[in-house]
Parts: C-alpha cells; sequence; structure tokens
C-alpha cells in the first residue's frame, strides 16, 4: 500500500495544555482511550508494520489497522478500518495520521483522514461527526483530569449510504 | 467541487450564556483571542470590529445575527494587505446544549475563490477556540503564541 497516493477528507486541528508526550500516550494507550473515546481501548504495537486495533467496550475488534509511520512523539500513521463486512473491500483503506507539534507552551495535534479514491460526504460524515468529540474529550481529560461525557449515535446518513453500498453495520 | 468554508465542531463542559458571554464580551475574548477585544454594540447591521491590545483595528465586518444565547454571526475580513481585496466572510456561531456539555459548531463561508483569507482562518480558528474552550474549562487560557498559530515557529 502506498500511502502518498492518499488524499486528505478531514482534517481537525485542536491545541492542548500538555507536553508532546502526554497527547501521544493518550492516542496510544488503552488505559486513556477508553476515557475519552466511547469507551473503547486502542491497542497499538509501536513499530513500522506493527498492528493497530481499537476495541468496543465489549471488547470485540472495532477498529483494524497497521502502523504504516511512527515517530514518537511527533507522528504517527495507521489504518483505521473499521470492522463492518465488505467496508474495506468496497471504499478501500481509511488512514489517519496523528501530528503533534509543539506551539508555545502547547501542542498543536492535527488529525487528517484520507482515502485512496473518491468517498461520498456521507460516508465521511461520521469521522466528521465524530472526530471533534473524541478529540474534544481528549483535551479536557489532559487538562482537567476529567473526560467529556459524549454520547452519540452514527449519523443516519452514513449508515444509509453505507446500505445502499451493500456494507452491513451493526 | 466543495464551496471554500471552513467548520469547526468543539464540545466544552459549560452553559450556553458562559459559552455566549465568551464569545461576545471584549474583555472575555482578550484572555484567549491573541489579546482581541471584540467591538460592537452587537445590533444586526452594526460594525463589527477586532480591536489588538494596542487599540488598532485588526479585523472588521458587520454584525448579521444576534440571538442569544443560541445563534451568533458577523462578517470580517482581516485589514492586512496580505487579504486586500478580498470581501467580508460570513462566521455563524450556533450553540447547542449537548447532554451536560455545550456543542459549538462555527461555519465560516463567503471566501472569495482562490483568495487567501480562508486559509488564514483555517489556521486561527482551532487556536482560537481550543484557548476558549480551555478557558472555559480550566480557568486558564492556553499559552500559544501568534506566531507558533501561523505555523511560522
Amino acid at each position: 500500500m502506498d500511502i502518498a497516493s492518499f488524499k486528505p477528507t478531514t482534517v481537525y486541528t485542536i491545541y492542548i495544555a500538555a507536553t508532546s508526550e502526554r497527547v501521544w500516550r493518550a492516542l496510544t494507550t488503552a488505559e486513556l482511550s477508553r476515557q475519552y473515546f466511547f469507551g473503547n481501548a486502542v491497542e497499538i504495537d509501536l513499530k513500522v508494520g506493527g498492528t493497530f486495533t481499537v476495541r468496543a467496550p465489549d471488547g470485540s475488534l472495532h477498529i483494524g489497522g497497521e502502523v504504516f509511520e511512527c515517530d514518537p512523539p511527533r507522528r504517527l500513521t495507521v489504518t483505521f478500518n473499521v470492522d463492518w463486512p465488505a467496508l474495506v473491500e468496497k471504499l478501500g483503506p481509511t488512514l489517519v495520521t496523528y501530528e503533534i507539534e509543539p506551539a508555545g507552551n502547547a501542542v498543536r495535534l492535527t488529525m487528517t483522514e484520507s482515502h485512496d479514491r473518491p468517498i461520498d460526504d456521507d460516508i465521511l460524515s461520521g469521522g466528521r461527526q465524530g472526530w471533534p468529540a473524541i478529540l474534544s474529550s481528549l483535551k479536557s481529560l489532559l487538562e482537567t483530569g476529567e473526560p467529556l461525557t459524549i454520547k452519540m449515535a452514527p449519523p443516519q446518513r452514513m449508515l444509509d449510504a453505507l446500505k445502499r453500498l451493500g456494507i452491513q453495520t451493526p | 467541487m466543495r464551496k471554500p468554508e471552513f467548520i469547526y465542531v468543539t464540545y466544552i463542559e459549560t452553559t450556553p450564556e458562559k459559552l455566549w458571554e465568551a464569545l461576545t464580551d471584549g474583555d472575555f475574548t482578550e484572555r484567549y483571542w491573541f489579546g482581541v477585544r471584540l467591538r460592537s454594540d452587537w445590533k444586526a447591521g452594526s460594525s463589527f470590529e477586532m480591536v489588538r491590545s494596542d487599540g488598532s483595528v485588526s479585523d472588521a465586518g458587520k454584525v448579521v445575527e444576534y440571538d442569544p444565547p443560541r445563534r451568533l454571526a458577523y462578517t470580517f475580513v482581516n485589514l492586512s494587505a496580505t487579504y486586500k481585496g478580498e470581501p467580508p466572510a460570513l462566521a455563524t456561531f450556533v450553540i447547542e446544549p449537548y447532554g451536560k456539555l455545550v456543542k459549538l459548531t462555527l461555519t465560516h463561508e463567503g471566501f472569495a475563490e482562490g483568495g487567501k483569507f480562508l486559509d488564514g482562518v483555517s489556521k486561527g480558528w482551532p487556536a482560537i477556540l481550543s484557548g476558549l474552550k480551555s478557558l472555559l474549562e480550566t480557568g486558564r487560557p492556553l499559552d500559544v503564541p501568534y506566531a507558533a498559530m501561523k505555523g511560522e515557529s
């Protein structure tokens, strides 16, 4: 897979009063991700070619992928494939890059979601709804010690679009 | 092709009323908005200005909508030579209660095709709104210098 062929479809930038190392740890450990990522546990083998998984609170696989870039605490690129039957086959892989840069006494975290083919806005609406919630909660967790309680269901327009493509969702 | 616009959503542990004050009160904006005070009488059609700490005006436009604590909209363009000839673009803030939180959605639109102002605000808003969230949740704004926000550090 050539990650250079992927084009950004969603970019979200947030500034956090924390060190780069704390932000990196929040993005890569289950203990912290459970608190800000809807209860999901991030597990990652931090080397290029390592596995990346996100497990739902019941332990089932929610997102699977592979590490493509790993430069702690600056840059992490993984495939971020939601484990729904036929999703990757129909839409191709989803790539997510986190970039962490110092900005004064804070850091700038930029999340970029990319795809290797054109993807309908209805399908992209899932990530566009989810990322601001996840990363707003991550910021609150690191700055206040408490994450946000954000409940949300996947957008109906995304579920409808997936159904039209024959992709089953839970 | 998508129209040129910038959309930003964030969730803040606060009330709609406090967020409204933070978005409209110059004493408050000065603390998280790179020292900028917003100046307006907030009547639809009135002038809207961003005033630097030295008293100079950095950006100017007009108030479009003022419906506390739900919807705020104003146009503005930066007055520096970089954006010469570009029209004021419309920034609309929508504040919605979300459980015990508040969801803030900013939509900034109406940019000139091929202009530079969209790129400028796309770099600025995440820093400004992150600082706003920090100030409301922790009582402290972020310490991010203007140059770092622009990626020029």
